[in-house]
């Protein structure tokens, strides 16, 4: 007796032997009539022209037939609602019913039927179950008000649901203050009804212990919502809900690391209560890795953060994320990014031994990441960077392409993290050259070959080869090798000359490619005007690339830290970020997609923000430049600089805040406007038309570069570009940083401005609101700049209605993060106790390094 | 919440879909399936798929995806454990749950889907009140509905669903009380080339099948409780009464449950009962060789059984020659797996399975790891166990059997 006697079918056509069958007078025959007629709908047969005789059977008092015509209902009233209407009577006779089953059904039914005319007559049979003697009917009726909200808000409002679903957060039963929570959790989302406070949060902590393991979880994450007064009762509230770690429902243990994690942080650091709950977050996490495979990954995910949050909840638990080979991939690659976390000078021999493992696997993307992992292993922890490099020469010698590749990628970041330190196994990378063939492989050997270029012996060779298919190489690996050559050059005058020339000129004459040829022209001039000054830039120091390149911004990672066990945590992104698309989306968030991993993909990254050419604040305020065409350029720089930076190069030698030297300069420019090669055009001439931003670069090579910037703009492109404007260059308008509604009253407009080398933050403050203020401070995130205040700012007072203007001069020489997204500055004034986080948009760093 | 719930094959098929709030259309499912044809193997397929307007997050299970729908913020993890409880439940329903069941089943699977979730939120998940509201097909039961009239479908409220104990009926009623509890430990480990033990950790488990009747409340001690400090219980348990006395207080559901899970970590010694030597050479003509030999080790005088080796050969490998000197091998040329399913090990000699293999091309091959399945009965190999188990509130006397049994779980050595 299986349901598939259901499909068969006969001669006469299928509808009309059902509509027969459904109006027999024989229940057995009506009820599997019915069931036939679902199981059609079920698999997408459109069965809705039977409507009117399914619903004749309605009125029935066998359970099982009525809920069947729910069903059917549910599917197919919305499009029948006039026939729909004939269901009311029904419903609200159901409602009615001694059974509190029908009264439960008959409610639950009405709310999923989304027609308008029959959401009307809901009103009045939910607001009686909503009051039900049984706690069923209550239970049922508590989610039915988040059904009406979603088809009509303003109803639920305006009938008083809201308010007697408060009510029901004071239920006696548990079940029933569960489902009221899930449901005010679900209007919450779309506007704040019901606010938590201290009574309420007492019935639910009382109410979590009885309801079921979904309650919890709809409880739980209810309370992550609210914000204890103070310590006390933070500390309350961990210890009540702490012991559902221990449930085996892997979403209530999540929910509760989720409101522990968030209320530790209100709690003194240290304290031995902190310790106690530190202790016990550890085993639930550990034990979530052995559930099923997709929960093991959402797990991950939120590990991830956590252990960024506190490394050392789970430092002593690095063997559970050891991969095993018939995990599914996305749990491996996972594990690796929590395993190189974890790892540190006591483990680390263990996790080498279990990277080097995995590189022989078969799957290649994982083989790809263990060998980076290998390389970030040999760059976090300085002790093992020996062990590492042997690892990875041993890899080398496996001779299995993709493995040789990484690799090489990944010796180029060790190189620049340990300068002077390996430079003996060079030798062994020269032998693999004919088998890269990937273009970050083989801009990072040429870099190599650049950078090292007086310790072998025939690096002119090698370069020389690469120089043959010139045209046939991917741009980055062109630009690499371009500045590769001239930094052999500038090591070996005497026999390269010719090499350099032949670069220059295929660079500069035969290239289309605006960004390869404005850099090959740079070198050019640099080269014939100040060869010691083209030293100077070309070979200048670089600074070490720091160990952790993709851990989170921290301002993210403590917002995400609030989000754990939710989509959010899984995807690393706050959520208004995502979800609801009438929210507006975070704009400018490219550099954060690129979630590439890998330390290379940071200096590329960090170019982006040293891009010269005009933003769409820019343009417009620059219309004597270029009188005809602004319009269609600022369009399409607009265009160009939102879309999502596709592959970024990676230019090993500009990894620095503070800009060293010219090649950075254009190592950004490329960075964001290669990837829409048909408008690199106007961007190239743009790059002039920046000009006046160049002598501010501040480094001693300054002049020089404003003189080549001069000379060049006038010989090359005519006379629409104005010389210099002095030192202090283009200023962007003041732009709103910090809307009223959202700084308590006070109103923030600013931009970066740069007088006699100092970077100036310019801010007009207004005050809106009705008191003074006063008692301002500032305070930067660190970024990517390594941009502080010099100087706080002077206590003022603001008058309501004055402004006042600040200006704080910034030094560039703070901590540098080197983290993702780099393109937002936080600035971060405080207003008594009130802090206001501005996070500045992306375009507003574009024109604050401009100058 | 879950907004809707398809569930599809892994041919690309949508068997069902079921919507909880407005209706998603089903070609929703085309991003899924623009994932899944990227995997190499089904069960690759990310849990959490974003696309521009809706979140995907879904299960794969035998050849079978539950998709669920959701355009709000909803946690991830209870979308998966509720997708999860729904496979059990199909499993409980219908013995097991794959495309020809749920096929075969429409009707109920959809009344089902309906019970379980109300506006996406889970409303009856426990299976033994699913069970009262829907009763799970039965031959003999479909006969005596054609006679009787009655249908599948109970008419009263269950009672389960609001009482304190939610998770057991009232009025149950055995002739014969009865109360077995089953610790099952399984060793998830990863051996080394050298035999040396890289990670290993035992996942337990109490499984207990309870038939008594009225609201027995049970107290189970345990000889060493302190080996369990990561434990997952079951509702029922009092865990006020766990953590301030160590033993197990609780009212049973009736039939069969899980009582408690837990886990051993990687921080205590585990025992490996059991050692694979292994020599494979993997060259290419019919010079590949394979030498594997299998033996108790710290066996604590109990005998391995149904030991079964597994590898996944690499394609280039045709066939094999090889020899058992205990036990059956197979070798499948289509999905490259040489089982080697040896049963019991005697004491003596240890089983030794040797021989060639043909292997095609060149390129140098990389040994497949082995992966291993055994049985130890009447050993718990952390040494936990069970004291006594006393029954409170209820007069009558019953039977109670306590059974250990050490698993591999996830073991595997490395070759």
């Amino acid at each position: 007796m299986t349901d598939s006697k259901y499909f068969t079918t006969t001669k006469k056509g299928e509808i009309f032997e059902l509509k027969n069958e459904l109006n027999s007078d024989k229940k057995e025959k009506k009820r599997e009539a019915v069931k036939k007629v679902i199981a059609s709908m079920t698999v997408g047969k459109d069965v809705s022209a039977l409507f009117p005789d399914v619903v004749n059977c309605m009125q029935t008092d066998n359970v099982e037939l009525k809920k069947l015509v729910y069903l059917y209902l549910m599917n197919y009233a919305k499009s029948q609602p006039d026939l729909a209407i004939m269901a009311v009577n029904t419903f609200v006779k159901d409602c009615e019913d001694p059974n509190p089953l029908i009264r439960a059904l008959a409610v639950r039914t009405m709310g999923c039927i989304r027609v308008d005319k029959i959401t009307e007559y809901l009103c009045e049979p939910l607001r009686k179950c909503m009051k039900d003697e049984d706690p069923y009917v209550r239970k049922t009726a508590a989610v039915c008000v988040a059904k009406l909200h979603d088809i009509n808000p303003t109803l639920v409002e305006d009938q008083g649901f809201v308010e007697l679903l408060n009510d029901l957060l004071s239920d006696s039963n548990p079940m029933v203050v569960a489902n009221a929570v899930a449901a005010i959790t679900e209007i919450n989302e779309t506007r704040t009804v019901v606010k938590m406070n201290l009574q309420t949060v007492n019935k639910l902590l009382t109410a979590l212990n009885e309801c079921t393991e979904w309650g919890q979880v709809f409880i739980l994450d209810a309370l992550a919502n609210y914000d204890p007064k103070d310590e006390r009762e933070a500390q309350n509230i961990c210890e009540r809900i702490s012991p559902r770690l221990a449930h085996a429902n892997a979403a209530v243990v999540l929910s509760t690391v989720r409101v522990l994690m968030k209320l530790i942080n209100m709690l003194p650091e240290n304290s031995d209560f902190i310790t106690q709950l530190v202790k016990k977050l550890a085993p639930p996490m550990v034990t979530l890795l052995s559930a099923e495979p997709e929960i093991q990954y959402v797990a991950l995910r939120n590990i991830n953060l956590i252990v960024q949050k506190r490394p050392d909840v789970l430092k002593q638990e690095m063997k559970v994320f050891f991969v095993k080979y018939n995990d599914p991939i996305y749990v491996k690659m996972e594990k690796l990014d929590i395993m190189i976390r974890l790892a540190q000078q006591n483990n680390i021999s263990q996790v080498l031994s279990e990277l080097k493992e995995y590189a022989a696997e078969v799957d290649v993307d994982f083989v790809r990441k263990a060998v980076r992992a290998i390389g970030r292993c040999a760059i976090k922890v300085e002790q093992s960077s020996e062990k590492c490099v042997a690892t990875l020469l041993d890899l080398i010698q496996t001779k299995v392409n993709y493995v040789v590749q990484e690799a090489v990628v990944v010796i180029k970041d060790i190189f620049r993290k340990y300068p002077n330190r390996y430079e003996n196994i060079i030798s062994n990378l020269c032998e693999n050259l004919d088998t890269l063939d990937e273009p970050e492989a083989r801009a990072s050997m040429i870099w190599i070959i650049g950078e090292y270029a007086e310790r072998i012996d025939n690096a002119d060779e090698l370069l020389e080869s690469f120089v043959e298919g010139f045209h046939d190489e991917n741009t980055q690996v062109q630009l690499q090798l371009l500045t590769a050559v001239v930094k052999l050059f500038l090591k070996r005058p005497t026999d390269t000359q010719q090499l350099v020339q032949r670069v220059l000129s295929l660079a500069t004459q035969d290239s289309d490619n605006p960004d390869l040829r404005d850099r090959g022209y740079i070198y050019w001039r640099l080269l014939s005007a100040d060869p010691a000054a083209a030293k100077d830039v070309v070979l200048a120091e670089k600074p070490l690339i720091s160990e952790e390149t993709d851990l989170l911004e921290p301002s993210l990672l403590n917002q995400l830290v609030g989000y754990i066990g939710s989509l959010a945590s899984v995807y690393h992104k706050p959520p208004t970020a995502f979800v609801d698309s009438t929210r507006a989306p975070l704009r400018g968030a490219p550099a954060a997609a690129s979630s590439a991993s890998t330390s290379s993909a940071t200096p590329a990254a960090q170019d982006a923000i040293i891009v010269p050419t005009g933003t769409t604040t820019a343009a417009p305020a620059q219309p004597t430049v270029i009188p005809s065409q602004d319009n269609i350029i600022a369009d399409l720089l607009s265009l160009d600089l939102n879309a999502p930076a596709a592959p970024a190069p990676s230019f090993p030698q500009t990894s620095t805040s503070v800009i060293p030297g010219l090649d950075d300069l254009l190592g950004g420019f490329d960075a964001t406007t290669s990837s829409n090669p048909s408008i690199g055009g106007f961007s190239g001439l743009d790059i002039l038309g920046g000009a006046p931003a160049a002598p501010a670069a501040p480094t001693s090579s300054s002049a020089p570069l404003g003189d080549l910037f001069g000379s060049l703009g006038g010989s090359d492109t005519g006379s629409i570009f104005p010389t210099s404007t002095g030192l202090n260059g283009y200023v962007a308008p003041k732009t709103n940083w910090l809307d009223a509604t959202r700084g308590k009253g006070l109103e923030i407009q600013g931009t970066f401005a740069r007088r006699a080398g100092t970077i100036y933050m310019e801010m007009t403050f207004n005050n809106k609101s009705l008191v003074p203020l006063s008692d301002f401070a500032i305070q930067f995130n660190t970024n990517s700049f390594g941009l502080t205040p010099a100087s706080p700012i002077e206590p003022h007072v603001i008058q309501p209605n004055a402004s006042l203007e600040i200006n704080v001069p910034c030094r560039t020489n703070g901590p540098a993060a080197k983290t993702e997204p780099l393109t937002n500055l936080q600035v971060s004034p405080f207003l008594r106790e009130n802090e206001i986080n501005v996070v500045l948009a992306q375009n507003l760093i574009l024109n604050s390094t401009k100058n | 919440m879950i907004n809707s719930l398809f569930i599809v094959n892994t041919s690309c098929d949508i068997l069902l879909e079921k919507h909880y709030k407005s209706v998603i259309h089903r070609s929703i499912c085309d991003y899924f399936f623009d994932v899944q044809k990227k995997v190499e193997h089904p069960e690759d397929v990310l849990p959490v798929i974003a696309t521009p307007h809706h979140y995907l997050i879904n299960i794969y299970h035998n050849q079978l995806y539950l998709v669920a729908v959701t355009t709000t913020e909803s946690p991830p993890l209870m979308v998966i454990e509720v997708l999860h409880r729904i496979v059990a439940t199909f499993t409980e329903y219908f013995e097991e749950c794959s495309d020809a069941t749920i096929k075969e089943n429409l009707v109920i699977v959809f009344e089902i889907l309906d019970e379980v979730l109300d506006n996406g939120f889970p409303l009856t998940m426990e299976l033994n009140v699913l069970q009262d509201l829907i009763k799970p097909p039965n031959f003999l039961r479909s006969i005596r509905n054609q006679v009787t009239g009655e249908t599948n479908h109970s008419e009263v409220l269950p009672t389960g669903q609001l009482s304190n104990v939610p998770w057991r009926r009232a009025g149950v009623k055995y002739t014969n009380n009865e109360a077995y509890f089953d610790v099952i430990e399984e060793i998830d480990a990863i051996i080394d080339k050298q035999g040396a033990t890289v990670s290993a950790e035992i996942q337990g488990y109490i499984n207990c099948c309870c038939k008594l009747s009225g609201m027995p409340d049970l107290t189970m001690t345990l000889m060493n409780p302190r080996i369990l400090d990561d434990v997952s219980f079951h509702p029922c348990v009092r865990f006020k009464k766990w953590e301030n006395e160590r033993v197990l207080s609780f009212v049973p559901p009736d039939g069969n449950f899980r009582l408690l899970s837990y886990h051993i970590g990687s921080q205590s010694m585990v025992a490996i009962p059991i050692y694979v030597r292994h020599n494979v050479v993997m060259q290419s003509g019919p010079a590949g060789k394979l030498e594997l030999i299998v033996g108790p080790k710290q066996s604590m005088g109990k005998t391995l059984e149904e030991v079964v080796i597994e590898m996944n050969m690499p394609k280039p490998v045709l066939n094999c020659n090889l020899v058992p000197s205990h036990g059956k091998y197979s070798f499948d040329p289509t999905s490259k797996l040489l089982l080697w399913n040896i049963g019991k090990i005697e004491p003596g000699k240890p089983p030794t399975l040797k021989g060639s293999m043909s292997i095609s091309g060149t390129a140098e091959l990389e040994c497949p790891a082995i992966s291993v399945r055994f049985r130890i009965n009447q050993l718990a190999v952390s040494g936990l166990k069970v004291n006594r188990l006393d029954v409170l509130g209820e007069s009558y006397r019953c039977f109670k059997g306590v059974k250990y049994v050490t698993k591999a779980g996830k073991f595997q050595v490395r070759t």
